[in-house]
């Protein structure tokens, strides 16, 4: 806390465009003058910590965690494991990450939310936990379905994961969707589609990991997070002009 | 060939999407029993130094319409301007706060403590100010702002200086609408857009 280093300017190419026309809600929803750029201050450099007390031992355990261990979820099994790491690839500790998804028919526990899959009634759909020293976290879930979803008139998502993840600097603050290795649907997707350097997109796209799945239990996937890094160096907190 | 840069590139983002609320805020989507609590229902508990002030605000799209469905994030220090984790900070201010859209009227709703004035790195004074970010369905990467205070000394705050149209600086300062009550409105584009950062 007393050493805040600058953050990494965010290379705004690498994000999605604010407005695309093929996602309909994005053109009312995007600033249209300049963003205001700026070096971070200790405002974004520092950021709230979350500790152990804050994590109950089934919050990454969405397949028992809406039922409280009763009954498990219905769907396919699956491990979603992975690193946070920084921009020079340093791990990120015991930092948050939360999750949440539908559920294996596509539909979530939402207000909003009126597709007529069924709800299924031990799947809540969210999950939290932090990362280990060596900036690890898994989550134990079941496959989330595709669903369609009103923009053009059939367009469909993919499968995929909702991740929010903090850092340790609120500036670092991300939040953005795991897609699964071979859904036919991503290159469907308008939201998918707003990253516009391909290979981006393929970062969000977590492989099948057969080494890390568990015989006769759950597939894994794994898929690792790069959060803005701080600017290391020598040369700081010099007065002005020197 | 020149030496590689090892750096990674950072994930791009991806819109938080209309059920956002089930992962950061779940009681709000319905989803009950899951955790205790929602995680940052309030940056200060009882016994918080300074003085306790209300935000509202609406988060409105290019056509003035109220966005039923943000969720924003807070982060600031506390009264005497120390951040959570500082030394002599306020053990009752956690800093950080989650809060929604009203699903019916659009409004938001902020109670904190007002935040102290906070020095940059080059030692300039910034003005008490509360860090925000916004997310929603149709926002594809989360949008950073800050909320400063029409009754405070904004006239050297250097983020506020940065902005060349000066009107455009009134985008950020919350209205003081009673005593301890604040109107902040966030217009993500059109008349009177948000100035936004990249920061």
């Amino acid at each position: 806390m007393t050493d805040l280093k600058p953050l990494l300017p965010r290379q705004r190419r690498l994000h999605p465009v604010a407005c695309d026309p093929d996602y309909k809600t994005s053109i009312t929803r995007s600033p249209q003058l300049p963003l205001l750029s700026l070096e971070s201050t200790p405002s974004e450099e520092t950021g709230p910590r979350f500790g152990h007390g804050h994590i109950g031992a089934l919050d990454n355990n969405l397949i028992l965690n809406f039922s409280q261990g009763s009954a498990p979820a219905v769907g396919e099994r699956i491990r979603v494991h992975g690193r946070v790491l920084d921009e020079h690839g340093r791990p990120v500790p015991q930092t948050l990450v939360e999750i949440w998804q539908a559920n294996a028919g596509g539909r979530y526990r939402h207000i909003k939310d009126t597709y007529f899959a069924p709800l299924d009634p031990n799947f809540g759909g969210c999950g939290r936990t932090l990362t280990g020293d060596d900036g690890y976290y898994e989550f134990l879930t079941i496959r989330p379905g595709a669903y369609p979803w009103p923009n053009r008139v059939n367009d469909w998502r993919p499968m995929h994961i909702h991740f929010s993840v903090f850092g340790h600097s609120f500036g670092q603050r991300l939040i953005t969707q795991m897609y699964f290795e071979g859904d036919p649907l991503i290159d469907r997707c308008p939201i998918a589609a707003t990253i516009k350097d391909r290979s981006q997109l393929d970062r969000l796209v977590a492989p099948l990991d057969m080494q890390n799945s568990r015989s006769m239990d759950y597939l894994a996937y794994k898929f690792d997070i790069v959060l803005r890094g701080h600017r290391q160096s020598m040369f700081e907190n010099r007065p002005e002009g020197m | 060939m020149v030496q590689t840069l090892d750096m990674l590139p950072e994930t791009p983002s991806q819109t938080a999407g209309p059920y956002v609320h089930i992962g950061c805020i779940p009681t709000f989507a319905g989803v009950e029993g899951v955790y205790p609590e929602d995680l940052g229902r309030s940056p200060v508990q009882t016994g918080a130094k300074g003085q306790i002030i209300t935000v509202r605000g609406l988060v409105l799209d290019g056509t003035g319409w109220a966005m039923r469905d943000a969720m924003l994030e807070s982060w600031q220090p506390d009264a005497a301007g120390l951040f959570p984790g500082q030394p002599g900070c306020d053990p009752n201010v956690s800093g950080f706060c989650r809060f929604a859209a009203d699903k019916t009227s659009g409004e938001f709703t902020l109670r904190t403590v007002k935040p102290g004035a906070v020095r940059n790195r080059d030692g300039v004074l910034q003005a008490p100010h509360i860090s925000l970010w916004i997310v929603a369905r149709g926002i594809n990467t989360g949008l950073q702002t800050r909320i400063y205070f029409e009754d405070e000394d904004n006239g050297s705050d250097p983020l506020l200086l940065r902005i060349e149209q000066r009107p455009r600086a009134e985008t950020l300062i919350a209205r003081k609408t009673a005593q301890a009550e604040y109107r902040f409105d966030v217009r993500l584009q059109g008349a009177g857009e948000t100035v936004f950062l990249d920061i």
